[in-house]
């Protein structure tokens, strides 16, 4: 094979994936991106759509600042978004409630939050802690189940469906070659780059970003990074769709712009099948009609399950080889709350050749750490 | 337009939006409103277009009318009844009703 090195290949063209390569196209970069197959385990096609902040960083200060700056971050994302494809994501962020159904869970959740706080010096996301009845005060059609409620006003949500139409439209218009079913088997580090191997052909790529979702534990090992995984399958329950009634969102529960209902947020730990669990559906039911007892009328019209993409620790990884220079990997649990950091911020840096310091604490140097310890 | 293939033999009566409309006992709604002349049982939730019944057999939720009182029922899945109180809908389901 004669053909030059491509400039820069994305390897997974799910959200991190697609976000990253819309970042390097819009950086100027010539983008390909290597996407896998349909039926490969694609957490951009079941989440939960949740621009999040609230909670996330217990002990792990850096990634309470990195979530708070990139929901700051978002509406700029979306601007530009826009301005791009003339797709709205339909992000809103007028906040997101906990609901606790019971005084531990709320009192578990406040220490937390004051702990977040704590190790942040101050610089998290703002918060307050609702009693009951505050909680219905701000929501009246919250049920009497609801003991108190945690609210932050930076939480939001958008409409990820358009999010990823939208990503792949900006890729198009922006000229990343984008290649669907494009499997990568191996990696190999050449003179001129990495050559890239799978079913399709061979590619050889002067620089690489690994965001293949849970397979970057298996292609990570090959530039010499690390990426070890958690399994956390999450299960997902979708109502008819409804007249607008509860305009927040929580972690738990949100109503989507076009008004269908989302219930989830569980996690088994012990499968990798695809099937959802009706034991689960009705715990999260249960919860859901306890918070909300309008849900009780409503029908359930739709139900999947997802594979999270979850680093062992719950913190994303980013990092640049050492040992293979213009290898990076990007992994998280959160592509659609990090989205605007990683389109604004780390696609530009990867752009530059080099992440900056501020993303140290997100290596994956700290597994090894933590495997000595 | 939908024509039936044979004579209705043992009508049933029910409204559809105040309209009478006969039917075949043993019908699906759905069935019943084609056959009736019906075209459009709705209007879209998110785009406000008009829409019709379309799998008739329980998948996509383009059929879904109000019956007796009861909103988003999958028209395709139930048998006609003689009575029945059909009503188009425009607009996503209410949850706050009777609530309030």
């Amino acid at each position: 094979m004669t053909s030059s090195p491509l400039e820069m290949v994305v390897i997974g063209g799910g959200l991190v994936g697609s976000t990253l390569a819309w970042g390097l196209a819009r950086a100027g970069l010539q983008t390909t991106v290597l996407d896998g197959a349909d039926l490969d385990p694609r957490a951009s096609r079941a989440n939960f759509a949740l621009v999040w902040v609230q909670g996330k960083g217990v002990g792990k200060p850096a990634y309470a600042l990195w979530s708070k700056a990139s929901a700051e971050r978002w509406p700029q994302l979306a601007a530009a978004l826009l301005e791009d494809t003339g797709i709205d994501v339909s992000l809103n962020q007028n906040g997101g409630f906990s609901f606790a159904l019971d005084p531990l869970e709320l009192e578990t959740w406040q220490a937390e939050m004051q702990d977040i706080v704590r190790e942040t010096n101050g610089r998290a996301a703002p918060f307050e802690v609702l009693s009951g009845a505050e909680t219905r005060d701000r929501l009246p059609f919250v049920g009497p189940d609801v003991v108190g409620s945690i609210y932050s006003p930076l939480d939001g949500h958008v409409n990820a469906l358009r999010l990823f139409r939208a990503l792949h439209m900006g890729m198009k218009k922006r000229n990343v070659d984008y290649r669907a079913g494009y499997p990568i088997e191996r990696i190999e580090p050449v003179r001129d780059g990495f050559r890239l191997t799978g079913p399709k052909g061979t590619l050889v790529a002067q620089r690489i970003v690994l965001a293949a979702g849970l397979d970057n534990n298996r292609l990570a090992e090959m530039v010499g990074l690390h990426a070890p995984m958690k399994r956390s399958k999450g299960q997902i329950l979708v109502t008819e769709k409804c007249a607008p009634f509860f305009d927040y969102t929580s972690a738990t529960m949100r109503q989507t712009d076009e008004g269908g209902v989302m219930i989830g947020d569980s996690e088994e730990t012990h499968t990798a099948a695809h099937a959802t669990n009706q034991d689960i559906s009705a715990v999260l039911a249960n919860r859901a009609v306890r918070t909300f007892p309008v849900l009780g009328d409503l029908n359930i019209v739709r139900s999947w399950t997802g594979q999270r993409v979850k680093p062992l620790d719950g913190l994303p990884i980013y990092e640049q080889s050492a040992a293979h220079p213009g290898a990076f990997i990007a992994v998280c649990h959160s592509g659609v709350t990090l989205a605007a950091n990683h389109a604004l911020v780390v696609a530009p840096q990867i752009a530059a050749g080099a992440l900056s310091h501020g993303l140290a604490a997100f290596g994956s140097q700290r597994f090894h750490a933590s495997q000595t310890a | 337009m939908l024509r039936r293939l044979r004579e209705v033999t043992d009508p049933v009566t029910f409204s559809f939006d105040g309209c009478p409309v006969t039917a075949e006992r043993g019908d699906t709604l759905a069935a019943a409103l084609l056959a009736g002349g019906i075209d459009t049982i709705r209007h879209s939730v998110v785009g406000d277009q008009p829409r019709a019944p379309y799998c008739l057999m329980g998948v996509c939720f383009e059929c879904l009318v109000t019956v007796d009182g009861v909103q988003n029922r999958q028209s395709c899945l139930m048998e006609v009844r003689d009575g029945m109180v059909v009503a188009s809908q425009r607009g996503g389901r209410q949850v706050l009703q009777g609530n309030r």
